[in-house]
């Protein structure tokens, strides 16, 4: 069943890229192909495959119980948050709380979690920005 | 001879200060990330590039490092098979089936030094079929106009599902995912937008670098969340691994094995989308059938650990030879090689070979001096790689995590950039669910915009007819051997990558 649903979504996703691909404004310059044709193309292999794979679908997939999948949700959420708040609260701050997290939901007791995430962030530092000097996010207190 | 001045040329090179510690870094970095469960060799090289570039280092340099790294990991995936039963990386897999039971003999540390001295063999038989094999495919190569250019790329895709998937739809699925990621951007012929919906940060396309670390580096970290207590931990001491170097007669023993497996590694690895996976595997095939009287294979025989390190080791070194004379990589790792290229602005490909001859000799002399570390390493030291591998990876999952964010953030500054990355990390984790190949996709991703390319300057140069795609013998022979190549496995691949796929499950998506 997963892969039906999976062919279908593929369906569904060349037919809007077919619109995106009809919605490119063409200029006046153009070659002999154009901008559309080959993602044209691509769009007819996408949804071609996506077919074959709606009609012969594979083996059912293991799919993780409900406790896992909001795991990775919550994983997801945690890094978005560290992109948006890593140049408001700075590499070493950020780094170590993210870090930190994933140690412990990885099955890390909470002290080793903040070891990791301290460690972690601080080698990093380390390594990378002082001894390589690479730029990393600066935050509030310059690091 | 030519070629000996080139490669001394290219020993000069290698032969700085820099280099060197380069290569040494690369050789300890990729046994580790080598020998460590769920880190590959793909994986460990895109981790790496951004932190190559954020450097400041040059093509050689950073070429140099990356593919110490690459032959490092295909050394290291066999320490975990030894000594744990769980492969490394994935062409490691078929070391399990005779390594552990070594090990398990209390002959660990001669299966250990056995196939550090068969990846060495491997490696370095398949580096001298580099030298030898990749100037006459640029003489070919020099005969490809656009329309065969465009059949050779549409080859690559439809010969990678054939190895790196059951499903050859997904395979295809994949393909077309990527190359329609690489249309997005404006378009280089005309100067529109495409796929853009106005958002300004996609104008310059995605960036492969920041979809390769997205989709092989982090969605490990998922799938790692997703199965907490799934045994990747487990205890490397309770094997004692013992004598550190081969016995003369062990080795005497293995010679040939490790000889035609060479041979037959480096094939498999020249080969359009097959990879070091394959080269491994039909190597042990081979050897079983031929020499394996007594039915000892499976149950700790020295030439079953042999024939898959030298197989999958020639294998990379053969994998090479299309990357860098055509520009079109047969395996995810070269694939990822192929965006370090591209990133420095070199276009691989025949031209490579006139225009920047110091990159591509120095990169092979490179591979031989890092072969040699390689092997110095893995023998006498490879007890420090045994106790890396007791690092649980509930500690190291966040720090591979950490680092890909760190290289992607070095390169661009952009908070986007690590947004799309995470969601690339999604897509990885939900494709590889599927079982469909990540491969495919970056590949198309790479070589999209050189595909179309080629495809529209094919067309217009013959006002506009399509047929010219189809016009040169050259171009049907590759257009043949790219249906086949798609066909073939339909009818006859099913057994034989059903026994491949038996032992690796969600390691799969990501071959070599």
């Amino acid at each position: 069943m997963s892969d039906r649903i999976f062919g279908v979504v593929g369906i569904l996703l060349s037919i809007g890229y077919v619109f995106a691909a009809f919605a490119i404004e063409e200029s006046f310059l153009s070659d002999a192909v154009g901008p559309k044709a080959f993602p044209l193309i691509i769009a007819a292999i996408l949804g071609l495959s996506s077919l074959a794979i709606a009609l012969r679908p594979d083996a059912e997939p293991q799919w993780p119980a409900l406790g896992r999948l909001v795991e990775i949700a919550a994983a997801v959420i945690v890094l978005v948050l560290y992109a948006e708040m890593l140049p408001v609260a700075g590499f070493v701050i950020a780094t170590a709380f993210v870090s930190a997290y994933l140690a412990w939901r990885l099955g890390s007791s909470i002290l080793e979690a903040v070891l990791v995430g301290i460690g972690t962030s601080v080698g990093i530092y380390v390594i990378f920005h002082l001894v390589l000097g690479l730029s990393l996010a600066r935050g509030p207190f310059g690091f | 001879m030519e070629t000996l001045a080139n490669l001394g040329d290219g020993f000069a090179i290698a032969l700085t200060w820099q280099n060197l510690l380069l290569a040494l870094l690369g050789c300890f970095l990729g046994t580790i990330m080598g020998a460590l469960p769920g880190l590959g060799p793909s994986n460990g090289v895109a981790i790496l590039i951004p932190l190559a570039f954020t450097m400041g280092l040059g093509a050689t340099p950073s070429l140099i490092l990356l593919t110490s790294v690459y032959y490092g990991a295909m050394y290291g995936g066999r320490i975990s098979s030894i000594l744990l039963n769980i492969p490394g990386d994935e062409p490691a897999m078929m070391t399990c089936l005779d390594g552990h039971p070594m090990a398990k003999k209390g002959l660990a540390g001669e299966a250990l030094s056995l196939s550090g001295v068969a990846s060495f063999v491997g490696a370095f038989i398949a580096t001298w079929g580099l030298i030898l094999l990749a100037p006459q495919l640029v003489k070919i190569a020099l005969l490809f106009g656009p329309a065969e250019y465009f059949a050779l790329f549409a080859l690559a895709f439809m010969t990678l599902g054939g190895v790196s998937s059951t499903n050859q739809a997904k395979s295809a699925f994949a393909a077309a995912l990527g190359l329609g990621l690489a249309t997005i951007g404006v378009d280089t012929q005309t100067g529109v937008p495409r796929f853009t919906f106005g958002e300004v940060h996609l104008y310059d396309g995605l960036d492969f670098l920041v979809a390769i670390v997205g989709l092989f580096a982090l969605s490990e970290v998922f799938i790692f969340l997703e199965n907490r207590h799934g045994g990747a931990d487990a205890d490397a001491n309770k094997i004692k691994v013992g004598k550190l170097y081969p016995p003369v007669s062990m080795l005497k023993e293995t010679a040939p094995t490790m000889l035609r497996t060479s041979f037959l590694g480096f094939l498999a690895g020249v080969l359009p989308g097959a990879g070091a996976s394959l080269g491994s595997f039909i190597s042990y095939s081979m050897e079983k059938r031929l020499v394996d009287k007594e039915g000892t294979f499976g149950t700790g025989d020295p030439r079953g650990v042999a024939a898959p390190e030298a197989g999958n080791n020639a294998a990379a070194g053969g994998a090479l030879v299309p990357m860098l004379a055509l520009g079109v990589p047969g395996s995810g790792t070269t694939a990822v090689l192929l965006a370090v290229l591209l990133a420095l602005n070199i276009t691989p490909g025949p031209l490579l070979f006139t225009q920047n001859p110091d990159v591509v000799w120095g990169l092979i002399a490179a591979l031989f001096i890092a072969n040699f570390m390689l092997l110095a390493m893995n023998i006498p030291m490879v007890g420090l790689f045994t106790r890396v591998l007791m690092i649980p990876s509930r500690i190291l999952m966040p720090i591979v995590a950490m680092v890909s964010f760190v290289g992607i953030y070095g390169i661009s500054g952009s908070t986007f950039d690590l947004l799309v990355m995470i969601g690339f990390g999604v897509m990885g984790w939900g494709l590889r669910k599927f079982d469909v190949p990540l491969v495919p996709i970056i590949l198309g991703t790479l070589l999209g915009n050189a595909m179309e390319n080629n495809l529209r300057r094919a067309v217009t140069i013959d006002n506009g007819n399509w047929w010219t795609l189809f016009d040169s013998p050259l171009a049907l022979g590759l257009w043949a051997v790219a249906i086949i190549g798609f066909i073939l496995p339909l009818i006859v691949g099913a057994r034989v990558k059903a026994k491949m796929h038996a032992r690796r499950d969600e390691e799969g998506s990501i071959s070599d």
